[in-house]
């Protein structure tokens, strides 16, 4: 088995909001009891809809928000003990590749620019060793050495993705966070990001976090997934069993609404009715349970706890009854 | 009679380094009650066309076609008091991107009721009644209450319901929606294509669905035009393009995608991407991205083939076995 590089253990973030002049104040449970292990060279995916914590995930996986409770290891060492010096040598073993490569790149620098600039503000190497590794990288992910003094607007959406993962991976880091990193882009784009991705994760080692809400993508590129709905995981395992073997009303919903591009399986199935609940308010018991076609008293009453069923976690009373 | 019956439409700008055509010959037919769904990757003239077909394309633009007719009426003909008359009424569009769509000013009731007010559908004293009617059929819970809200208090799922209902506020027959799942959540996204579907099926209207997700393709379309660098390069019913794909194009954006290539750790591509203004190519404008490219297809631009039901722009279809005819 190789290392875990990254050890979550009931993470928690919440947020105070409200309490001005007249309002009431609240506690919005943005990420409510997260746990996971992730190994190198494995991708564990996070799904869900919007609203249901992922990013505030991955802002605490990239340690830029400590979390309300809960550990968080990274390579062994726990982040919230260390000292300055080592948080910041912890967070640059995790980097983090956004959504939207047309927002995420600074419009007035170079590509060589961008690419240097980590190095740069972490001291590593002098000018031509940064402008040797920049060029590498920039080989490594598929644009050409001429490109290097051009400027973000000059490239497509798919290069721009590239030139943001070569950011991500200049500092050498053990975990890349991805936020949707291909949904802003097309299909035929979307595989090329994609095998760049799978080559690198070998050639690097990589651990990747990949947060999307395309379940087809996630089915191609995770070793495991986590869906999570109202800052909880509701369904956690390995790829297999969960797109095989779904036990969570709200993963077989999700699989269902996912639109198949095979016109045979087209479904009639029954959608989920209704949208989030507000997590300034979230409901007793099971937080899906206003939506869930298989809700029953003990679900208004008592929230279900992430249990082993059928080879992964689920949190669902009735887990064994579904299937 | 077609519904709409458009040929060989082209939409072109004047840019500083000359004319560009944004879409070039593109046929166009619908019969009432019938889904057809317009597919491409961003930038293949998806929203031209149909922008063109509203009467939305403002100078520069220069929009002309052989045939562009709806329900037998000329649309390129119209005077701008005759359009303003059919457009809304029964020509109707649903924007993608509700949160930049809708008026941020004025609550949603009152923007679905401009529509109603405009074409003068119902009697004024009918139009509130009308519009919570509206706002029910389109799933939106507690309607009456919800009129006075403007779009930021709603989500997007909402917001989009609200499009859809001021866009069938005059029973269109006509509805085209320009990507209308594309910013949300599955579970919406399923939503609101059973809720369109739905609408639909009910007053028999002719539905153009824009989108570039193969998915939404699969689940919803009767017939699917596929379109590249403002071209339409295949048409054909829904089964047939998914089975047998008849140009290279569609074949290889079929493989690219993840569902498809179970089990493969490497997923197909199209290397390249799409020409942009400056660099389309002679010839095909697929070639350069082509498997398939030979002598002619450098040289020569491909018309419209017939390949069994389906017509593509090529110089060899693709047979059944995905090999050049």
């Amino acid at each position: 088995m190789s290392t875990a590089l990254m050890q979550a253990t009931d993470l928690r973030r919440h947020y105070p909001v409200g309490g001005g002049l007249f309002g009431k104040k609240g506690l919005v449970k943005a990420v409510d009891g997260v746990s996971f292990t992730l190994r190198e060279g494995e991708t564990l995916a996070i799904v869900g809809e919007s609203g249901c914590g992922k990013s505030t995930l991955a802002r605490m996986a990239t340690l830029l928000e400590p979390p309300t409770e809960g550990e968080l290891a990274i390579d062994g060492h726990p982040t919230a003990t260390a000292s300055a010096t080592a948080r910041r040598d912890l967070r640059l073993s995790v980097q983090m590749v956004f959504q939207n490569p047309y927002g995420s790149l600074n419009p007035r620098k170079t590509v060589g620019a961008i690419l240097q600039e980590p190095l740069a503000i972490n001291n590593r190497g002098d000018g031509p060793a940064r402008e040797a590794a920049a060029r590498a990288m920039m080989r490594k992910v598929g644009l050409r050495d001429d490109q290097f003094t051009r400027y973000p607007h000059m490239f497509s959406g798919g290069q721009r993705q590239r030139i943001a993962i070569a950011r991500a991976l200049m500092l050498n880091p053990r975990v890349v966070v991805a936020d949707e990193p291909v949904s802003a882009l097309d299909v035929s784009i979307q595989a090329q990001v994609l095998n760049l991705m799978m080559d690198l994760q070998e050639e690097f080692r990589l651990a990747y976090l990949f947060i999307s809400h395309d379940l087809s993508v996630v089915r191609h590129i995770a070793r495991d997934v986590m869906v999570m709905y109202c800052g909880r995981p509701v369904e956690q395992g390995s790829k297999d069993t969960i797109f095989t073997d779904a036990r969570h009303p709200y993963t077989r919903m999700l699989l269902a609404a996912t639109p198949s591009v095979d016109p045979a399986h087209r479904k009639v199935t029954e959608v989920i009715k209704g949208e989030l609940p507000s997590p300034l308010n979230p409901p007793p018991g099971c937080a899906f349970a206003s939506r869930c076609p298989h809700s029953t008293d003990i679900c208004t009453a008592e929230r279900p706890a992430l249990r082993e069923v059928a080879g992964h976690g689920v949190a669902c009373h009735h887990a064994e009854a579904i299937g | 009679m077609k519904l709409l019956e458009i040929r060989n439409l082209a939409v072109e700008f004047a840019t500083s380094r000359g004319r560009f055509r944004a879409v070039d010959g593109v046929d166009l037919t619908l019969d009432a009650g019938e889904i057809l769904c317009v597919v491409g990757e961003s930038g293949s003239g998806k929203s031209v066309t149909m922008l063109a077909l509203m009467g939305l394309i403002a100078w520069p633009g220069k929009v002309s076609a052989d045939v562009m007719r709806f329900d037998g009426t000329d649309l390129l003909g119209l005077s701008p008091r005759q359009r303003r008359k059919l457009i809304g009424r029964d020509i109707a569009m649903v924007f993608q991107e509700p949160m930049t769509s809708l008026n941020p000013c004025y609550p949603v009731g009152w923007q679905i009721a401009e529509a109603l007010r405009a074409h003068a559908a119902v009697p004024r004293a009918k139009v509130r009644d009308r519009v919570v009617e509206l706002l029910d059929q389109v799933g939106i819970p507690a309607p009456a209450s919800r009129m006075g809200a403007f779009p930021h208090q709603l989500s997007g799922g909402m917001n989009q319901r609200v499009m859809i209902a001021m866009a069938i506020a005059c029973t269109p027959r006509l509805l085209i929606a320009d990507e209308p799942t594309t910013a949300l959540d599955v579970t919406i996204q399923k939503q609101i294509l059973d809720l369109l579907i739905g609408l639909q099926r009910q007053h028999g209207m002719g539905l153009v669905l824009i989108t570039h997700d193969m998915g939404v393709v699969a689940e919803t379309a009767q017939r699917v035009q596929v379109m590249y660098a403002g071209q339409m390069v295949e048409e054909q019913g829904t089964d047939g393009l998914f089975a047998t794909p008849r140009h290279p194009y569609t074949a290889a954006l079929l493989d690219a995608l993840p569902e498809r290539a179970m089990g493969r750790p490497r997923l197909p591509t199209i290397p390249g991407m799409v020409p942009g203004i400056d660099d389309r190519p002679d010839g095909c404008l697929f070639n350069p991205r082509c498997r398939f490219t030979f002598d002619r297809c450098i040289t020569t631009p491909p018309a419209l083939a017939s390949i069994g039901d389906a017509r593509a722009r090529c110089h060899t279809p693709l047979d059944g076995q995905g090999r050049p005819a």
